[in-house]
């Protein structure tokens, strides 16, 4: 069996994965997701939060993507150092953006649930704050690709920065176990198992998935949209050449 | 069966739903129109 790694390597094996795996991923998000909220609106309200549970099922989902996307970035952006792979930067360019939305949306929506619950919209503790050092980090990567026109250095420079950032996701994912944070602790992936109750638990698996779904939807579309973009960029060059 | 009751919370919940579907509105938007931009220029290209 060829490794997927390898197999998705070839340009023209990719493209033709990606026209029918992109829109599987998103009917499958799309099915997932309304099936997680339907899950989580019929689910009781929680006897401590009251009706804002109902945020947590749109907030984990962001977060957990916002890192998961960015450890894609990170992946790709080695695959691209190392083996100087255009398909992996391609990859890893596409995530940054996707990226950056889930980091948004994980900030606003917890900063909507953090309100009502903490009675405050933000706080520098630890765990918030290295959540928007990822949105800092992402936009950074965007930033550094545009401001450089020799596309190679500007792989290069943005794979580097890519894996320097990488070191946040630890102190993301440990920042509730090393400070005293106001954020609570994992709560559903965690050694031991979920602390939450199965009523609120898988909505939460079942939007987890559908972002996840998503995420790799719009990645595929994203990254065939590079391919073509290098494709019509090295084509006006030789149409430039004669 | 779903209950959309909110109450006292209606304003952050119903925001951190509308902020959530604007947001993947236009991460989709913005990632067709991206790929098809671009596909309709190699392909002019491509026949030249």
């Amino acid at each position: 069996m060829i490794p997927a790694p390898a197999f998705l390597s070839n340009p023209e094996r990719f493209m033709a994965f990606s026209r029918w795996a992109a829109p599987m991923f998103g009917a499958i998000a799309v099915v997932l997701g309304l099936a997680g909220l339907w899950l989580g609106w019929a689910a009781p309200e929680d006897y401590q939060q009251g009706a804002t549970v109902r945020i947590l099922f749109i907030h984990i989902p962001a977060a957990w993507l916002a890192e998961f996307a960015y450890a894609c970035l990170a992946v790709a952006s080695l695959l691209a150092l190392v083996f100087r792979h255009v398909l992996a930067d391609a990859a890893a360019q596409a995530a940054a953006p996707l990226g950056a939305g889930f980091t948004v949306l994980a900030l606003a929506t917890g900063s909507l649930w953090g309100r009502p619950m903490w009675g405050t919209y933000w706080v520098w503790d630890a765990r918030l704050t290295s959540v928007l050092a990822l949105l800092l980090i992402y936009l950074a990567y965007m930033a550094l690709r545009a401001s450089l026109d020799d596309e190679a250095k500007a792989a290069r420079a943005a794979a580097i920065l890519a894996l320097v950032g990488a070191v946040n996701l630890p102190i993301i994912h440990y920042s509730v176990d090393w400070w005293n944070t106001l954020h609570q602790g994992a709560s559903v992936f965690r050694a031991g198992g979920s602390a939450l109750a199965p009523v609120f638990y898988w909505p939460v698996i079942l939007m987890v998935l559908a972002y996840m779904s998503a995420f790799g939807s719009l990645w595929l579309v994203r990254i065939r949209g590079e391919v073509w973009r290098r494709r019509a960029e090295a084509a006006a060059l030789r149409a430039a050449r004669g | 069966m779903p209950h959309f009751e909110t109450g006292k919370y209606a304003f952050f919940i119903w925001t951190a739903y509308g902020i959530t579907a604007a947001v993947l509105v236009a991460m989709i938007a913005t990632s067709l129109a991206h790929a098809q931009r671009w596909k309709a220029r190699a392909e002019a290209l491509a026949r030249k």
